[in-house]
């Protein structure tokens, strides 16, 4: 792992490439986090894998709530020669949910990004597909952010088929 | 983005293959599952065909989605290792471990050396148990009944084990924050024991059975490769990567849970077609058994849970004896641990991959985010362009050897 000390060297890199690039950086159980500004990420994803960080291992969706800007998406970058790691972090408002895509660069983000589209709302820009991935395609709302409610749901069945919005009705089968 | 469209138009929006040239060609699109057997799951495949050759695979996922990182925001810590479990639903302690070493990492909490070797053993039974549920689907999509039989019977020796240690055959929620829920019963060294010796016995004659065996080499020899960089740039890890030579293994690499205390190879293939993955995780059965013994071996003496009352529950014996053992046994059981706010990300080698488990704490007893990067999620990006212009009756050898988990990915 880049100790405390390495995780500043990259933080000062990557300022003086553009003094805006990262936001905040933290160390927390012996784990080197780089805050970046969501417009920077694909030049940091770079410059970090010029670094040997060149496998992106995942990619996380989370909701600060009720903490601005709400929306947050991690990278968590691996070296597979020194095993090391480092997350790269950023945030995003809810009204403006909009983040580049890194997956023209790193093909494994696809299903990820995706999957945070679908929870959380944060639209990946220059993504090849972005539509729902786990969640029916016509599903509304972004059910992983925190003040979305556990429940309540009507369940489809066969007897409520034609009742359910957004299904059935828009097909010229009238219902029953 | 999509609300405007109806669900009819938004099937119709899917792009698929195109043709170069219309007036020889002609595409097929074909609708695989999701109820179908030879998918291991609920997994949809929309297959664009020109002939009997595949030009195109759409994997539509989602049909298995039960919220289960919704549901863990919603139960204290403690509670929340249940519903983990049952995210990628054959390897069950995999999932436990990841979600425990995440919050651990959060709580600064050490395992004891005994926990950590009674981790060990059960999750090289569970790799066993995995694996042998692969071999028996795997080998009956490619016609072979027997094969399928004597899987599961080993799979269920496997089980058997798991109910003398914990009393549950699956989701036996075993893995504890802070430890293991008890200790191993008498007779268990033994019986475990008796099964590696045997388990090895059995894998030799799975050798003799399938190594040789004609249909299997011309069903999975030379069949659906994909090169190293390709699959490291689609994230692919565990016994597909390894198939192509590069030895990543998170064991080895960054071992947790005194996984550097054992002597255990890492199998490799070279070319990485079907035949090699079906390899490796052969291979990596009978490495399983030597970790087993060798931890059986080293048991090391002392608590299998952490002593840190803050944590772990008390004994039931102290119970009736000490006020202090029932105001912490009230204050978990009705409440839960706090850990303090911060992330933790906690990536162990499942049978599958990397199986990363991403907590946030906001300080409260209840996570604020549980996220598992499940290997079979990030793995299935690469069955298209494994699959790409094979014949379609080698979609369901490749998809078989691919050994997706739809719990996992659907979670």
């Amino acid at each position: 792992m880049p100790d405390a000390t390495g995780l500043e060297l990259i933080a000062q890199e990557l300022r003086d490439r553009d003094a805006g690039t990262v936001v905040n950086t933290t160390y927390f159980r012996e784990k080197a986090a780089l805050e970046v500004a969501p417009a920077a990420i694909n030049d940091v994803l770079e410059h970090l894998k010029g670094k040997g960080f060149s496998f992106l291992a995942s990619v996380h969706g989370l909701d600060y709530y009720p903490e601005e800007p709400r929306l947050g998406v991690h990278y968590e970058l691996l070296d597979m020669r020194e095993v090391d790691r480092i997350t790269v972090k950023l945030r995003v408002a809810t009204d403006a949910p909009n983040v580049p895509s890194v997956t023209p660069a790193w093909p494994t983000a696809n299903h990820q990004e995706r999957e945070i589209y679908d929870m959380f709302g944060v639209v990946f820009d220059g993504h090849p597909d972005l539509r729902r991935i786990l969640m029916p395609e016509d599903y509304e709302g972004f059910p992983q952010r925190r003040d979305f409610p556990i429940g309540g749901e009507p369940v489809l069945f066969t007897h409520n088929e034609p009742h359910m919005p957004g299904w059935w009705e828009q097909d010229d089968i009238e219902p029953r | 983005m999509t609300r405007e469209l109806t669900y009819r138009e938004i099937e119709a929006s899917h792009t698929l293959a195109e043709i170069q040239d219309p007036e020889r060609e002609e595409l097929l699109t074909l609708n695989l599952g999701p109820h179908h057997p030879a998918t291991h799951g609920v997994l949809r495949l929309i297959t664009t065909l020109e002939g009997e050759v595949i030009r195109d695979v759409k994997p539509m996922i989602g049909y298995l989605h039960t919220g289960i990182e919704k549901t863990a925001e919603d139960k204290s810590y403690w509670k929340v290792i249940p519903v983990i479990e049952r995210m990628d639903y054959l390897s069950y302690y995999f999932n436990a471990v990841a979600f425990c070493g995440s919050v651990e990492t959060l709580l600064e909490l050490e395992v004891p050396p005994r926990a950590q070797y009674l981790r060990v053993i059960h999750l090289e039974l569970n790799r066993i148990a995995s694996h042998m549920l692969w071999l028996a689907t795997g080998a009956l999509d490619l016609g072979a009944i027997s094969v399928f039989w004597y899987g599961w019977r080993d799979r269920d020796s496997v089980l058997d084990l798991f109910e003398m240690s914990s009393g549950q055959r699956m989701h036996t929620r075993y893995i504890q924050v802070g430890g293991v829920a008890e200790d191993i019963p008498k007779g268990f060294e033994r019986k475990c024991r008796e099964f590696t010796a045997g388990f090895r016995e059995r894998l030799d004659q799975y050798s003799t059975l399938i190594d040789q065996n004609q249909i299997v080499l011309q069903r999975l020899r030379g069949v659906a490769p994909l090169d190293e960089q390709t699959l490291l740039a689609l994230g692919v890890t565990g016994p597909l990567l390894r198939a192509t030579g590069n030895p990543w293994d998170l064991r080895k690499a960054h071992p947790y849970s005194s996984y550097d205390h054992f002597d255990f190879k890492i199998p490799v293939g070279t070319v990485g077609d079907n035949y090699d993955r079906y390899r490796v995780r052969m291979a990596e059965l009978r490495e399983s058994c030597n970790i087993i013994d060798q931890a059986l071996d080293g048991l090391p003496e002392g608590p299998y849970i952490t002593p840190n009352r803050k944590y772990a529950l008390p004994p039931r014996h102290e119970l009736a004896t000490s006020m202090e053992a029932l105001i912490h046994h009230f204050k978990l059981v009705t409440e839960g641990f706090r850990p303090p706010p911060g992330e933790a990300y906690y990536p162990i080698e499942s049978p599958r991959g990397e199986l990363g488990c991403f907590v946030r704490s906001d300080g409260s007893a209840k996570p604020a985010r549980v996220h598992m990067r499940d290997p079979s999620f990030v793995n299935l990006q690469a069955f298209a362009p494994m699959v790409q212009d094979l014949y379609i009756a080698d979609l369901i050898a490749t998809l078989a050897m691919l050994d997706p988990i739809l719990g996992g990915i659907d979670r």
